[in-house]
């Protein structure tokens, strides 16, 4: 496996939206060096082989974890929309998404 | 009896035996809480009336359990239906959970106290608590250091006795290492022991909550309470816990102690190496058979972690949008441009950081590279243990690699600030138990600073470990070294 290639400014801008964070140049330009430290650090990886080994998701390797189909007291929609920083019950509120709004 | 210089069982007994009344203790420790907090910063929110309310209900007799009266400070990502859960984040600074983590559940329905919710790095990404949006927690042996993280403000509370307990969580060593740079015991269950409902996630196949106390026999008692199935929780362990967990004074038979070449490097600091040393030498004066194990992909821990927790990381906080709860941007021009913006402004660049991290890693192009790699070696270095557990029962090692760092020391490098869980992290990674020991004290230009010393036992063995450490403490009683306020 060959090492990627060092992150860029743009890789950052793409990871940034993809994170969905807004990011000013300078927070660009400041991740891109720390990202790029860190990454070089986890390149050590790549001196492994590690061909045959089985990737480990979790410490236990579960399958599905099933209970009964039975009712059971659940969160109240008041309780739900309570920490809600906008809203009209029993709904949460967001910018208009459809129609004349700007395109995402 | 002061209560506030009692370990939680003596204190427990006290109020038990009406040798002091619940309320009498709690106001001890909000008294000292008072009195102190100002300098050190462990609480972010204190429960006063809650906590005295609870106390008058145990001298009442209403209130019972095996922790009746107990004062108990909780890291602020365990939710209660009371009060805030705000992670240290300006994210979550106003949010009140709708429901109580079943490990604080736990606690309150053996009759324990909570006195409040302690500082932390914010999400518990950090190591030094400087990543908290409120306030970085100061170390109680030397305020101009920091007290370790992410459980930092968990650990200062407990070693400044403003509080009989605190509860942790450990992600890469978050419970340990704060633990030993602020000399109380701390320790991290295996992976699946404590459930995680009501805990907020980090990264969830790491994430496991423990205790911070002054013994082993108090973190015992404290692992009894919390530990155990949760049907809230699909990754909570169905197994039983022993019933002798809290006998700790049985001292296992034919003991085997596992000293590994990987964490004795000449970069520890000496009095770090020192306090590994003499720990052994108690082990082998106990009649211990000491054996060298071998864990080979031990520097690969770091960069490993680094790629699962962030991944993980990435998914967990994309719950975070400005519409469900949480900060909500004031400037949005559109559903998309609100999540960016509500994300950028509640977060602080450590959470920016990891969550762009974890996100590249698995972005179509590096997943294979970055993500899929990273599991291959997190498997490597599972085989080491499960290798090395069959030749001992523990292996001794060092918690971190020196003593507490000043504040502001590492806090504009991540990768240095990265490298403090060098000794704790595999151990999450592996879903093994863990537990940071009070290995004495060092004078660093005039102040005593601790150091830890760290055992790590095979996963749901939790008891006999606390049993192995138990031999240490009581060899070395460094547990009665406090801070001086």
């Amino acid at each position: 496996m060959s090492t990627p290639k060092p992150i860029t400014e743009d890789d950052v801008r793409h990871v940034a939206k993809l994170s969905r964070l807004h990011v000013t140049d300078e927070d660009v330009h400041h991740f891109t060096g720390q990202l790029a430290a860190v990454l070089d650090y986890i390149g050590k990886l790549n001196e492994l082989d590690v061909d045959g080994v089985e990737p480990m998701v979790h410490p236990m390797e579960l399958v599905n974890v099933l209970r009964p189909d039975q009712e059971q007291p659940g969160i109240t929609t008041d309780s739900a929309l309570a920490n809600a920083p906008a809203k009209t019950p029993p709904f949460f509120k967001v910018p208009k998404v459809l129609g004349d709004g700007p395109s995402a | 009896m002061n209560p506030t210089e009692s370990t939680l069982i003596e204190l427990r007994d006290a109020i038990a035996s009406k040798a002091v009344s619940a309320v009498e203790a709690t106001r001890a420790y909000l008294d000292r809480i008072e009195a102190h907090d100002d300098g050190i910063h462990s609480y972010h929110e204190v429960y006063t009336d809650r906590a005295v309310q609870r106390a008058q209900a145990v001298d009442a007799g209403d209130v019972t359990g095996p922790l009746a009266g107990v004062p108990i400070a909780i890291k602020d990502l365990l939710c209660t239906d009371y009060g805030h859960t705000t992670c240290s984040s300006k994210m979550l600074a106003n949010f009140q959970a709708p429901y109580t983590a079943t490990a604080v559940k736990r606690l309150e329905d053996a009759g324990a106290v909570i006195l409040g919710k302690t500082n932390m790095d914010e999400f518990a990404m950090g190591s030094s608590t400087e990543n908290s949006a409120n306030i970085t927690t100061r170390n109680p042996w030397d305020t101009d250091r920091v007290p370790g993280g992410s459980s930092g403000g968990s650990s200062a509370a407990i070693a400044a006795d403003l509080c009989a307990a605190s509860i942790g969580s450990d992600t890469g060593g978050s419970i340990r290492q704060p633990a030993a740079l602020c000399g109380v015991v701390g320790m991290k269950p295996t992976y699946g022991r404590i459930s995680r409902y009501g805990l907020i996630a980090f990264a969830s196949s790491l994430d496991q909550i423990g205790p911070f106390t002054h013994t082993i026999a108090d973190t015992a008692l404290l692992l009894k309470v919390m530990m155990g199935h949760d049907p809230l929780d699909s990754t909570s362990a169905d197994v039983p816990v022993p019933d002798d967990i809290d006998k700790v004074d049985d001292a296992p038979k034919n003991l085997r102690i596992g000293i590994a070449r990987q964490y004795m490097s000449d970069s520890n600091d000496p009095a770090v190496a020192a306090a590994t040393q003499q720990a052994i030498e108690i082990y082998k004066d106990h009649g211990a058979q000491i054996v060298e194990v071998d864990l080979p992909h031990t520097e690969y821990g770091i960069p490993v972690y680094y790629i699962v927790a962030t991944a993980e990381a990435s998914s967990n906080l994309a719950r975070y949008d400005g519409v469900h709860y949480g900060h909500r941007t004031d400037k949005a021009a559109d559903l998309i441009d609100l999540y960016c913006r509500s994300r950028a402004e509640g977060f602080g660049d450590e959470v920016k950081r990891r969550i762009m991290l974890g996100t590249y890693a698995l972005s179509s192009g590096y997943y294979d590279a970055y993500y899929d790699r990273a599991l291959k070696v997190r498997r490597l270095i599972a085989n080491d243990f499960e290798s090395a557990f069959k030749s001992c029962d523990a292996i001794l090692c060092p918690t971190t690699t020196a003593p507490a760092f000043k504040v502001g020391e590492k806090a504009d490098d991540p990768l240095s600030m990265y490298l403090n869980d060098v000794y704790t992290v595999n151990c999450n990674l592996a879903g093994n138990a863990g537990i940071s020991l009070p290995g004495g004290t060092t004078n660093v230009d005039g102040k005593d600073l601790p150091v830890g010393v760290q055992l790590l036992g095979p996963a749901f063995d939790e008891s006999r470990l606390l049993k192995i450490a138990r031999i240490y403490e009581a060899a070395t009683k460094y547990y009665v070294q406090r801070p001086s306020l």
